[in-house]
């Protein structure tokens, strides 16, 4: 008896030890950033690191407003290639087609979510950004490349959870309305879309938090120039990219200010997360 | 007597479960009609055959013909969305759709095309009076279909299929959740509305087809054992089986 207890005891701490580890693995992280950033800020100033449109660390010009508007404007290019693209396929999945054809496909579309972002990369360079090129004109590696190669890659993320959010309508919902003599759309658009609206909200501000932080894919396609694009042909060059291509090398006040670039970052990333739970807790609470 | 619904030889299967075998009968206009019979008889297969609402169903399959005043309605020319505009449908568990009061019961009107306001108002006004729920909510036809009770939400479900303006209406156990108080006023509301409507009631509740229906079919294992009026069936039936069942003493 006493042994039982101890061996309940023993599980029960070391469980709450590998749990405490994770959160204290992502404390760690955020206090490292923070440390390493925040005296840049408090040297430079939040307006001259901000708002301050060049960026030329070696005259000491840290000016990150390029990039910051660049990070937005892919994160929202993807967000209109990649949100009705996936909630149309999500639609497709749960409410068109029989239920065995979706037990195929859905797993065949979260298996995007496993290529690795260099691949798309590699797929943007060779084909996307010569038909860019070609076609529509500019450099090829642009805003344009890069917002497409990321509304395909935060598709799966979409998808999936849209596709979820729709099966979670109770059944019903599309009986009720087509039995008042609603079409096969009308139901769709009326009742089912209302009634999932919060999780494919969430969903597609997941694939946002993708978007915005994906970095691989973004730097061989987007080009990196640091200047705010005038049009989404112009290369452009995002916060994550930035980090990642000076890195190596950079020294100093320079390297605090690669860190400050991580704190902004991060905070983008932290708002979306918030917002998405946001909306997830909303729609547990209605039902 | 008009025949509203005439079905000949009328067989169900979902897969290769026969859910009805060989229906003969016939619904008389304006008239309420009970269907009695144990859990798993085909009672709700039967009801949703009427509006093809079965169609949803996957592998669902039939044989033999529904007319709907002369026309078969699982025929190539007819069209299954204005059939259910003709034939509403009340279920056994209320279901308001996610939105107010006033968006449900126009809801059937405005997938129609119906979009002038004057004439909703007045569609919402009067369905939900006959439905015996007006005075409950006409304060508040904003707030949403979902925050009612169990029994307003099936009168809801009642006015909406009302406001439909439909020739049928077809209840699967409508107070099969209900208290005794909101179960009596859905059939007094049924009593009134058969002065208009054709009415064809599933229900668990033998009383209760004895206490609104004209006539009663009795179902048993997908068949049609008894069809007669409400009368002779609980007081003087022809078959053995269906005196045991009304009488309580199997099913």
């Amino acid at each position: 008896m006493k042994s039982h207890n101890l061996r309940e005891k023993g599980v029960q701490y070391l469980l709450t030890a590998l749990a405490f580890s994770a959160l204290f693995g992502l404390l760690l992280i955020a206090l490292f950033i923070l440390k390493e950033g925040l005296p840049f800020l408090t040297q430079v100033g939040l307006k001259d690191f901000i708002f301050a449109h060049d960026w030329e660390p070696q005259s000491g010009k840290f000016g990150i407003y390029p990039m910051i508007i660049a990070s937005l404007w892919v994160t929202f290019g993807a967000m209109l290639i990649g949100a009705p693209l996936g909630i149309a396929c999500a639609v497709f999945l749960t409410e068109f087609v029989p239920r065995p054809v979706m037990h195929t496909i859905k797993p065949m579309i979260e298996l995007l979510a496993g290529i690795p972002s260099v691949i798309y990369g590699f797929i943007g360079v060779i084909v996307l950004a010569p038909l860019i090129r070609t076609h529509l004109g500019g450099p090829g590696l642009s805003l344009l490349a890069a917002s497409i190669i990321l509304g395909i890659m935060i598709l799966p993320t979409i998808i999936s959870i849209s596709t979820d959010a729709i099966n979670a309508v109770p059944n019903s919902y599309r009986e009720g309305s087509r039995a008042l003599g609603a079409t096969r759309w009308q139901t769709v658009y009326m009742v089912v879309l209302k009634a999932a609206r919060s999780g494919i909200i969430s969903g597609v501000i997941l694939g946002m938090g993708r978007a915005i932080g994906e970095t691989m894919a973004v730097i061989m396609v987007a080009g990196n120039a640091v200047k705010v694009p005038g049009t989404a042909l112009d290369s452009v060059r995002t916060l994550t990219a930035n980090i990642a291509l000076e890195m190596g090398y950079a020294v100093g006040l320079h390297r605090s200010a690669l860190f400050a670039t991580g704190v902004v970052l991060f905070i983008f990333i932290m708002l979306l997360n918030t917002l998405a739970s946001a909306f997830v807790k909303q729609e547990i609470r209605r039902r | 007597m008009k025949a509203k619904f005439t079905l000949s030889r009328f067989s169900a299967y979902y897969g290769s479960h026969r859910a009805l075998q060989q229906i003969d009968l016939l619904i008389p206009t304006r008239r309420i009609l009970g269907i009695i019979g144990p859990a798993g008889s085909g009672k709700t297969t039967f009801l949703r055959s009427l509006n093809r609402l079965n169609d949803l169903t996957a592998g669902f399959r039939r044989q033999g013909e529904v007319r709907l005043d002369g026309e078969d309605i699982y025929g190539a020319e007819f069209d299954p969305i204005a059939l259910r505009r003709r034939v509403g449908m009340l279920f056994a568990l209320p279901i308001a759709l996610p939105m107010s009061i006033y968006e449900n019961v126009v809801y059937g009107p405005r997938m129609q095309g119906i979009n002038t306001r004057s004439q909703l108002d007045q569609l919402v006004e009067s369905s939900l009076r006959a439905a015996f729920l007006w005075d409950e909510v006409k304060d508040r036809l904003k707030s949403s279909g979902l925050r009612l009770s169990g029994g307003q939400q099936q009168r809801l479900c009642l006015a909406r299929v009302l406001a439909l303006n439909p020739e049928v209406i077809l209840l699967d156990e409508p107070t099969s959740g209900l208290d005794p108080i909101s179960t009596a006023k859905i059939e007094d509301a049924l009593t009134m509305l058969k002065e208009q409507y054709t009415i064809v009631l599933v229900t668990n509740n033998t009383m209760q087809a004895g206490r609104v229906a004209d006539a009663t079919a009795f179902f048993f294992m997908g068949e049609l054992i008894e069809h007669d009026e409400t009368k002779k069936i609980f007081t003087n039936p022809a078959q053995q089986r269906t005196l045991e069942y009304v009488t309580g003493r199997f099913g």
